[in-house]
């Protein structure tokens, strides 16, 4: 291992580092541009210049691998002259408009030239101006400000996996951008703004908003997929201007999806903020009393049986079981929150988890995708995979639908009769994973949240044990899940109780007039014209399906104004914060629950429940459901049977995401998705502005 | 991967198809982007002097490139035009043993003989008149350059003989303009004179 002295100071870093991670070793800092830890090395923007003993010259550390005895300087007279004159350099053609910049207060440039500049530059002639690049809805351009550093560039090509960004031309009229401009066709296009140093890239939906010292934040978690991505929501009073990623090298590292970056104005509107009753066909803004009151007066001396409810993808932990308590309580078997329908077996914990983790995705040795496009799925995930696969030495194989999923795979087929032939040993790809070190599979909902999906989880299961997936120390059977109250629902038990329907057979009894009252739960993905004249009560925060179909709407909190446990699809807890109050008559919904509970319970339909606090909830659940109190670790699920063989249809599988950006009740109220998944679509000829 | 299919009105002739094939042979199975120069050459040829960019999405879904990689090549190098040219483009070399030369005022003649400012194409569509940086043949400077071929130690009345028969739909001959062979001394030799009697 190399042995170097920086300042004076000896240091061993491992082989392969370069000089600068040293210094950094050694408690030094340096300043940089181009180089980020995780993209490859540029070494072009020359600001990370050191003094090496025995170099006639300075040295772009990032660029240099350590070796040993290297004698290094960072603080001496040559480096100071070298960093000035670098940062003069820089600053050439860097315009001076940092006080309209989005990216001022937290700009590198900005920062780097207080810390190392001259403060004046020599130079009087005209500053070159670069036109703007149109990247899409997120990404804001003022390339006049860029500094050619290449971030974004070398961002787009090895994270994302779309080559689509580039500099063209040379010397000075070099630029960076697509050349022929349409907007990036990337799910992690809003990360170019945070590895642009400058003010080049900045937030589209964010510019001119706010000033980051005005911005209060809090630490919390994502819920628009099942990743659980670890993001800081900024906000300004109630309102929340923009959602930054927090590292969490086991999930998101330091990314986040467009969805999770970009969705945020969907919480400013289509928000219910008070509650509503439907009387003669129109729902009528009503108190909480007259809304308690029509629940409770539809209940009266209606049996269990007769009443359901469904959980939504984007509700916490403690909500669902909130509801489970009162459904049980009211003596309802009727409960579910796959509202997808899909046949994923509650029993058997490792049967719907992703069982390997996400940073095990990179110990990985062959990857079998299963109804899946973990690019629409959860595109952190498919970052993951994708920088599994660069490393090199690791077959894919898909079963299911095509797409371009960023990195190459053998597609294997598209229906189940493929999987027969895995798990009986007869395609040529159960060979590969059974060769693999480390195999794994990743099953989709798209292939589970069918007719046979029990059928296809079992198959999934054979073929993970005669693949040797799950062994010592290592478990490569996977689910994907979309929905991030998935997990946590199955977790808490969330699913039919003896004798109770499921989500279809409760869909399919209000459609019979079998049910009396129906209790979606931010449940906005189920056919809701299909409920019949069953009475609905809606609690959610969004006017969308649910609640136009509702007869009571119960106005609830969004993700960021309450705080609450979510499991991602990995089976991780983790806690979300409360980052602002929900708006109007809105209320935290497990309170919301409770407060229903005290009103029945008035009415004599069923018991109080037994909490006060969210604190004791929180610990009642606990008690209940270990793993959730074991908040961001992973608790292994022991391997047993799971699904159900069974004959499979021969219909192909298909992704359960149509249009990634239009996924859920906030993004469907969300201007900047609207646009995304507008500039997605090829533009229908003579549209007008009010086409489709 | 590749980056999706761009437009693409633009194919090989088989002539071209047949070169461009042989230059991607040149280079080891799964490295064929290394022979992306050629290829840009063979289009810009075949579609009259430039480059459209149906060409370059051709070139690029040729080689299985990402367009932007293409487009990145294309516009680093200036002999590769993006413009429609005309028919012949004349390019003065400005460096500096040809301005040493007189090339500027080559520059000028020119200009003035075709009515047109640097960079700019004739309304006849003749001619385009560009600079173009050092082409190494500085000993004969001033060079003009029009399409493949060099024309040297030019001066103002040359550069507009060699324009005139281009005009006239003829192809003057390259090399030296006055009474020289190839780069050797005016004049004749000057040395080894013995040698060479």
């Amino acid at each position: 291992m190399p042995k170097l002295t920086v300042d004076g100071q000896e240091v061993t870093v491992e082989p392969g580092t370069t000089v600068l991670q040293a210094c950094e070793a050694a408690g030094k800092e340096i300043p940089r541009f181009c180089y980020h830890e995780r993209l490859s090395v540029a070494g072009n923007c020359r600001m990370c210049l050191v003094e090496l003993e025995k170099s006639p010259k300075p040295i772009a550390s990032c660029a240099m691998p350590a070796g040993d005895g290297m004698v290094v300087k960072t603080n001496t007279p040559l480096v100071k002259k070298a960093r000035e004159g670098v940062m003069e350099m820089l600053l050439i053609n860097h315009p001076l408009d940092c006080p309209i910049c989005d990216q001022g207060g937290e700009c590198d440039l900005q920062d780097q030239a207080m810390a190392y500049g001259r403060g004046l530059s020599r130079f009087g002639e005209q500053k070159r101006a670069v036109s703007e690049k149109y990247l899409g809805p997120i990404v804001k351009t003022v390339m006049t400000r860029c500094i050619h550093c290449t971030r974004c560039i070398r961002f787009a090509t090895e994270i994302a996996g779309v080559e689509e960004l580039g500099a063209t031309g040379r010397g000075e009229h070099m630029e960076i951008g697509p050349y022929v401009e349409k907007a990036l066709t990337s799910e992690l296009s809003g990360n170019l703004v945070d590895v642009c140093p400058v003010g080049a890239l900045t937030l589209k939906p964010y510019a001119f908003a706010a000033r980051p010292w005005e911005l209060r934040n809090v630490e919390s978690i994502d819920v628009h997929d099942a990743v659980g991505s670890n993001i800081r929501v900024d906000y300004r009073g109630r309102e929340v201007m923009r959602v930054l990623p927090r590292l969490h090298e086991d999930i998101n590292e330091e990314w986040i999806s467009d969805k999770t970056r970009a969705a945020i104005d969907g919480l400013m509107r289509q928000r219910l903020d008070r509650p509503y009753v439907r009387r003669n066909g129109r729902l009528i803004p009503a108190t909480w009393a007259e809304a308690f009151g029509a629940i409770t007066a539809k209940l009266k001396g209606v049996r269990g049986p007769r009443i359901a409810a469904i959980a939504g993808d984007l509700v916490d932990a403690e909500s669902m079981f909130a509801l489970k308590l009162l459904m049980a309580g009211l003596g309802s078997p009727n409960l579910d929150c796959r509202q997808d329908g899909a046949k994923l077996d509650h029993g058997a914990r490792a049967s719907y988890l992703f069982n390997s983790t996400i940073a095990g995705i990179e110990r990985a040795g062959a990857l079998l995708l299963i109804g899946t496009n973990p690019r629409l799925e959860a595109a952190l995930i498919n970052a993951r995979i994708r920088k599994r696969y660069l490393r090199g030495g690791f077959k894919i194989g898909l079963v299911g639908a095509k797409a371009d999923l960023s990195y190459r795979y053998e597609h294997l087929g598209a229906d189940a009769e493929v999987l027969r032939e895995i798990a009986d040993g007869r395609h040529g790809f159960a060979e590969t994973l059974r060769q693999a070190e480390r195999p794994m599979l990743i099953v989709g909902q798209g292939a589970l949240a069918r007719r046979d999906g029990a059928a296809v989880l079992a198959l999934s299961r054979r073929i993970a044990e005669n693949s040797g997936m799950v062994k010592d120390g290592w478990n490569g059977f996977n689910v994907l899940h979309t929905a991030a109250a998935r997990v946590a629902g199955l977790d808490i038990g969330f699913v039919p109780q003896a004798g109770g329907l499921d989500t279809d057979g409760i869909v399919a009894a209000a459609g019979r007039g079998e049910l009396d009252l129906l209790f979606l739960l931010g449940a906005d993905e189920i056919d809701t014209s299909a409920l019949g004249r069953t009475f609905v009560v809606y609690q959610g925060h969004h006017g969308d399906a649910g609640a136009s179909r509702a007869d009571v709407v119960l106005p609830g909190a969004a993700y960021t104004e309450k705080d609450g446990t979510y499991v991602n699809t990995e089976g991780r807890a983790q806690v979300g914060a409360r980052a602002g109050f929900p708006p109007g008559d809105a209320r935290e919904d497990w309170a919301i629950v409770r407060a229903l509970s005290e009103e029945f319970a008035t009415a004599g339909i069923g018991p109080i429940l037994p909490f006060n606090t969210l604190a004791e909830l929180r610990s009642r659940l606990c008690a209940l459901v270990p793993t959730l109190a074991a908040v961001d670790s992973i608790t292994p699920a022991p391997w047993s049977a799971f699904g159900v063989d069974g004959p499979t249809d021969t219909q192909p599988f298909a992704s359960p995401i149509g249009d990634y950006f239009q996924t859920n009740a906030i993004c469907r109220a969300s201007k900047t998705m609207a646009e995304c998944s507008a500039a997605r679509t090829p533009a229908v000829k003579g549209a007008t502005g009010t086409h489709g | 991967m590749t980056a999706a299919v761009g437009s693409s009105t633009f194919a090989f002739s088989p002539e071209n198809k047949a070169k461009a094939d042989k230059a991607i042979a040149k280079y080891p199975s799964g490295r064929q982007a290394s022979a992306v120069l050629a290829l840009l050459d063979f289009a810009q040829r075949q579609s009259g002097g430039w480059l459209p960019r149906e060409a370059m999405d051709y070139v690029a879904n040729y080689l299985q490139m990402p367009l932007i990689r293409v487009y990145e090549v294309a516009t680093f190098y200036s002999m590769f035009n993006l413009k429609p040219i005309g028919k012949h483009h004349v390019r003065v070399c400005t460096t500096t043993p040809c301005q040493l030369r007189g090339a500027l005022a080559l520059v000028k003649a020119c200009e003035t003989k075709l009515g047109v400012k640097l960079g700019e194409t004739t309304s006849d569509g003749m001619f385009t008149l560009g600079e173009v940086e050092c082409l190494g043949a500085c000993v004969n400077a001033p060079v003009i350059q029009v399409g493949d071929d060099y024309f040297e130690d030019v001066d103002a009345a040359a550069a507009a003989r060699i324009l005139d028969s281009f005009g006239q739909g003829q192809w003057p001959k390259p090399g030296p303009q006055i009474d020289r062979r190839n780069s050797a001394p005016v004049g004749g030799a000057t040395t080894l004179k013995d040698l060479i009697a």
